[in-house]
């Protein structure tokens, strides 16, 4: 047990408990999915967001139900986070009617229309206009609405980064760019790729405000998130928030992770987001033992009741190969 | 009834559908303060504004994923790229966004968008500025793409893309900006999926579709001097195709030619012939035969770029040696 000296902090134990909850099910249900994969209940790629989940639980926690979310293929706790019941991301992982995308979008293609998370993108960097566009129609219906683009490190190498921070700079979109940086593009590290090692740096040439942003703490996130949000909502145009996170497991389920050490990975882990949450809580008196076994115990039953609702839902029917391709009718060619 | 331009008639199709939602929105290179690189957007910042008629910078992939962002969330946009050959850079957009969302979202996220501007050869602009891409985008579901060749096919077609719940490409082309054409007053539509037989005849179809349909219709009144009476379809929309229209034709007529200003390899001729063959082969006399671009990149010279295109005599000869009068 850590020293139990109180933990200064501007947010409530409320806000402590929800993070640590909903980080809790994006850990314990990808670690999940982790498991079923390697069992072959579902094929596709498979790419983890363990390590990372500051990143979203500071995301939501500083954003309103009406912006607007979207990010790359890394994609399965940004719903989780929205309040996404994550049984159907794991119906979707598995193929079924039930997903979130009907069984047709997979693990990189995640979406939740009443939660406004607009997916689960699978080109790398192709969220990033997008993202940018979905603030486009806010600004031009005149909301306040923000939209929050999540790319990782290797995205920002994309052409389409720079195409779109130049023009949401022009236009003052109300964009917050997150770069969800755990230091790795697949296996090449950021400073293999580039000169400029500091991505917070990369949107200098377009006047952006940016800020870097400590992604294993979900305190920094939201308070960094907020304000980029509030910028936004003020008329003032896009930020980047460059969160330096880390993923503890491999870029997807086949990399033997050559590229690094363990002990790199150890030192990150001695920096865990839940476990940071966890010791607050912990020195505020704010949860007892027993309190948060009792969550650990939800969250667990949440998430074998995910694979029990996967495995029992029904694969789609053939007809819906024809389904969602067009609104309306359309004459496939089928001959 | 009046005559105006093709790009007046493009331009009357965007007003007016910009006036009735106000959720549609022009955006591109040159579209506002310039007027458009070939005046289709003439005056149309000046009655709409800077909000909902948009300059952008030379940034393809950027603005056309800004819109296909825009179109998720709500809106309605018209893209205009100068020429489909510098939409290759938003081809990501285009091909793996805007024709995949709502499938791969399940159908949560459609995208009304329309993408639009010239296509194909026009003039002495050599190999980068002369690509035919009509087969390239036909091959990808979820999109939609409409051909005018007119003034009037231009307005009542691009007015129904823009009410098209799908992504809808509009391949125009630079050297029929200034064609004039009758076009009525006041609002109609011409609907996508739908071909149109231009010309009547009972001894050979030719289907084609886009700027070359002209080079087509003079071949056709040639041929007509010399007794062959073709029928011309212009298919009008290339993705989905009329096959009903187009079947019907070659029952009537017994012969196929198909005319396309593109390169042969997997092109719309491909796609065509096969159909042909497929639905109506024992109505055939003759194999189905196409006159296309060469298969080479486009070239500069005046001598080459003639050699290059589907010309009346390659036309005339086609529809001949279909009809066994060479």
């Amino acid at each position: 047990m850590p020293t139990k000296a109180p933990v200064k902090t501007k947010f409530s134990k409320k806000t402590y408990l929800h993070w640590y909850e909903s980080m809790q099910i994006m850990r314990k249900f990808e670690e999940k999915c982790a498991q079923l994969y390697l069992q072959q209940k579902f094929g596709g790629f498979l790419h983890l967001y363990i390590g990372q989940e500051a990143v979203v639980a500071g995301t939501v926690s500083a954003t309103k139900p009406s912006d607007k979310h979207m990010t790359a293929y890394r994609d399965h706790a940004h719903p989780i986070g929205l309040g996404m019941h994550p049984k159907y991301i794991m119906a979707e992982l598995y193929g079924r009617q039930t997903g979130c995308s009907k069984g047709k979008g997979g693990s990189m293609h995640m979406f939740d229309k009443d939660r406004n998370f607009m997916g689960g993108h699978g080109i790398v960097g192709a969220q990033i206009p997008m993202g940018a566009g979905l603030a486009f129609a806010e600004q031009y219906k005149g909301t306040k609405n923000v939209s929050v683009v999540s790319m990782g490190d290797g995205a920002v190498r994309q052409g389409a980064l720079h195409e779109t921070f130049n023009m949401a700079m022009k236009w003052k979109l109300p964009v917050v760019f997150v770069i969800e940086n755990n230091n790795y593009a697949m296996g090449t590290s950021v400073e293999r790729t580039t000169n400029v090692t500091d991505l917070s740096k990369i949107g200098d040439s377009y006047e952006m405000p940016s800020e870097a942003v400590n992604g294993m703490r979900c305190e920094d996130v939201h308070e960094a998130m907020e304000r980029a949000c509030d910028r936004a909502r003020a008329g003032e145009g896009p930020t980047l928030l460059d969160i330096r996170t880390y993923r503890y497991k491999g870029h997807s389920m086949s990399d033997p992770q050559k590229y690094r050490s363990k002990e790199e990975v150890a030192e990150f882990k001695s920096q865990d987001p839940i476990l940071s949450v966890l010791d607050t809580i912990y020195k505020n008196d704010w949860a007892t033992e027993k309190q948060i076994e009792n969550i650990d115990k939800r969250v667990k039953d949440l998430v074998l009741e995910c694979v029990k609702f996967a495995e029992e839902s029904p694969e789609p029917e053939a007809s819906e190969l024809y389904k969602d391709v067009y609104v309306g009718d359309y004459p496939y060619i089928t001959d | 009834m009046r005559i105006i331009q093709y790009r007046e008639a493009l331009n009357e199709a965007m007003s007016e559908e910009m006036r009735r939602d106000e959720n549609v929105f022009l955006m591109g290179e040159e579209v506002a303060e310039y007027n458009g690189a070939y005046k289709v957007s003439q005056g149309m910042l000046d009655e709409f504004g800077a909000r909902r008629v948009i300059d952008t910078p030379i940034a393809e992939l950027g603005f056309s994923g800004i819109a296909v962002g825009a179109a998720m969330n709500g809106l309605r946009p018209i893209v205009e790229f100068m020429t489909w050959n510098f939409a290759v850079l938003a081809a990501d957009q285009i091909i793996n966004s805007a024709a995949k969302m709502l499938q791969m979202s399940g159908g949560a996220y459609n995208v009304p968008i329309v993408f639009r501007g010239g296509n194909g050869q026009a003039g002495q602009l050599a190999a980068t500025h002369s690509v035919a891409y009509e087969s390239f985008y036909a091959n990808v579901p979820g999109l939609k793409i409409v051909t005018p060749s007119n003034p009037y096919d231009a307005k009542g077609l691009l007015k129904s893309a823009i009410r098209d719940d799908n992504p809808v490409l509009v391949m125009e082309s630079e050297k029929i900006y200034g064609d004039k054409g009758e076009v009525p007053d006041g609002e109609y539509l011409i609907p996508i999926g739908k071909a149109n037989i231009t010309r009547q005849g009972t001894d050979c179809t030719i289907l084609t579709f886009g700027k070359i349909i002209k080079v087509v219709e003079e071949a056709a009144d040639e041929l007509a001097k010399e007794g062959i009476n073709v029928e011309v379809v212009d298919l009008r929309t290339i993705r989905p195709l009329d096959v009903e229209t187009i079947i019907n034709s070659v029952k009537k007529t017994n012969r196929c030619v198909v005319v396309e200003e593109a390169w042969p390899m997997a092109s719309l001729s491909s796609e065509l012939a096969y159909r042909v063959q497929k639905d109506a082969f024992d109505y055939l006399d003759a194999p189905v035969v196409r006159v296309t671009q060469s298969d080479t990149p486009f070239p500069f010279a005046k001598t080459l770029m003639e050699e290059a295109l589907p010309n009346v005599k390659r036309v005339m000869d086609a529809v001949k040696s279909v009809s066994y009068a060479l």
